[in-house]
């Protein structure tokens, strides 16, 4: 690979100097509200900049931050995980984001599959798994679609991209809005603001969290992910609070704009249509899924092969993902955590996916300040 | 770090090394990889920083707007020193 030179140039969006962080930690402590506050976050990637960057020390006591159902893996249903096990098992190439290989469903892991001879393949992107239809045009090829509004864009391109017969799409991208709704309308509830994610927010715009604020009366930062963008978004989210509003406040204006991508919306309303969707550990939330357009069935793995999952949800014993997902617990709260279960041997989701609170705090120690 | 491989969920930004109708060649901190441009809706050229995720592009981003982005809060401290 030829050197370029740009490796070596600091990277311009990098926020992360310390005498920012303790400007904002200030802040954070001159505006924190009389009683304790609960703000929840939906996104992987934003727990590990607070738990890699040691942002909960900066918190002031009475502010706590918690991931609620922010990892798609996590939230996968052992319903979906079954029927894609059942499709490796049936001879089809199955191929899919890495960590859901190795989620549990019902009976096993995608990964125990390709032990035994299933062809299970890691992809890095739609566009990989349509690479490999291709060069197999004799076999079923079945892209496994998990993640939220990020990562849907880049299935529904490929939907509408003319794919090859032998492609299909096991279709359970969800969606943050109404996954927020039903954190807010499922008691108890313990939530006083929200950290909305990024990336989401660059694809549907921060407008589509207005309904979710206004109904619930709930203050909705969207927050980017250097460690600044974070205690900004947590300061914004404060002065609401201490100040009585309720309304959308976009922390990440470098990546996101009040309508969004409208490029990747367009892509999104051609090649899906709302849907109902199980999330594990939480349950049936209506509209949070989307399902392929009646247009574009040949290539949905759901209506070209008949596959059902085991019926039921499989919860492991013990297991404080259910409440870790609704944002009602921490992963250190789990009798589980770092004794029966490590990423090395899971017991829940929320351990397996890089993304799952309980991974990132196995990983980053992220025990909050007490 | 290997971001490119490990999070699924972790939109990085690149910087565009070649464009070809609707692939980019982009550089992720030293590697080079393929994005496509189906999904982010404006033109792309060479030395522009992209927002991907999943191989898919999601948006343009201009090194102005964070460091504007550091201006505003370097504000913020001002004003809310002044409030004191
Ligand atoms: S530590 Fe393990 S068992 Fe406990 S909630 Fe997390 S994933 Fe479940």
């Amino acid at each position: 690979m030829p050197h370029t030179g740009f490796e070596m140039s600091p990277d311009p969006f990098r926020l992360r100097d310390p005498l920012r962080a303790r400007a904002f930690a200030d802040l954070l402590a001159r505006w924190t509200p009389p009683r304790p506050v609960r703000i929840v976050h939906v996104c992987g990637t934003h727990e590990i900049t607070i738990a890699q960057h040691g942002l909960r020390e900066l918190l002031p006591d009475g502010v706590e931050v918690l991931e609620g159902p922010g990892c798609p893996v996590c939230v996968t249903s052992t319903r979906d995980l079954d029927r894609a096990v059942k499709l490796a098992e049936s001879g089809a190439i199955v191929c899919t984001f890495g960590d859901m290989t190795r989620v549990p469903g019902t009976r096993r892991t995608l990964a125990e599959a390709r032990a035994e001879g299933a062809d299970v393949r890691v992809v890095l992107s739609a566009a990989d798994a349509v690479a490999i239809a291709r060069k197999h045009p004799d076999r079923p090829v079945v892209f496994f679609a998990v993640g939220f509004e990020t990562t849907a864009p880049g299935t529904a391109a490929v939907l509408l991209d003319s794919p090859p017969a032998n492609f299909s799409v096991l279709c359970t991208h969800k969606l943050i809005p109404p996954a927020l709704s039903a954190l807010m309308s499922t008691p108890p509830v313990h939530i006083d603001a929200f950290l909305a994610p990024g990336h989401v927010s660059t694809v549907i715009g921060a407008r589509a969290y207005a309904e979710v604020a206004e109904r619930f009366h709930v203050p909705i930062v969207v927050g980017g992910f250097e460690p600044l963008d974070v205690l900004y978004a947590l300061w914004l989210a404060l002065r609401e609070l201490r100040e009585g509003r309720a309304e959308v406040e976009n922390a990440y204006p470098r990546a996101v704009t009040a309508d969004g991508n409208r490029r990747a919306q367009e892509l999104l309303a051609r090649a899906f249509e709302p849907c109902d969707a199980v999330w594990r550990g939480i349950g049936t939330i209506p509209a949070s899924g989307l399902r392929i357009r009646e247009d574009l069935a040949r290539w949905d793995a759901e209506r070209r092969f008949a596959i059902e999952g085991e019926p039921g949800e499989e919860r492991p014993p013990g297991c404080r993902c259910p409440d870790v997902l609704m944002a009602r617990a921490v992963p250190a709260d789990c009798p589980l955590f770092r004794t029966a279960c490590t990423p090395l041997s899971p017991v829940g989701p929320c351990m397996v996916g890089t993304e799952g609170a309980c991974h990132v705090w196995y990983r980053y120690g992220g025990r909050p300040k007490l | 770090m290997a971001v490119v491989t490990s999070y699924m969920c972790l939109a990085v930004p690149t910087r565009v090394v070649a464009v070809n109708g609707n692939l980019a060649t982009v550089n992720v901190q030293g590697v080079h990889t393929q994005a496509r441009l189906d999904a982010l809706g404006e033109p792309v050229a060479i030395g522009d920083y992209l927002l991907v995720h999943a191989g898919f592009a999601i948006r343009r981003l201009d090194p102005e707007d964070a460091r504007e982005t550091l201006r505003l809060f370097d504000e913020i401290f001002a004003l809310q020193a002044e409030d004191g």
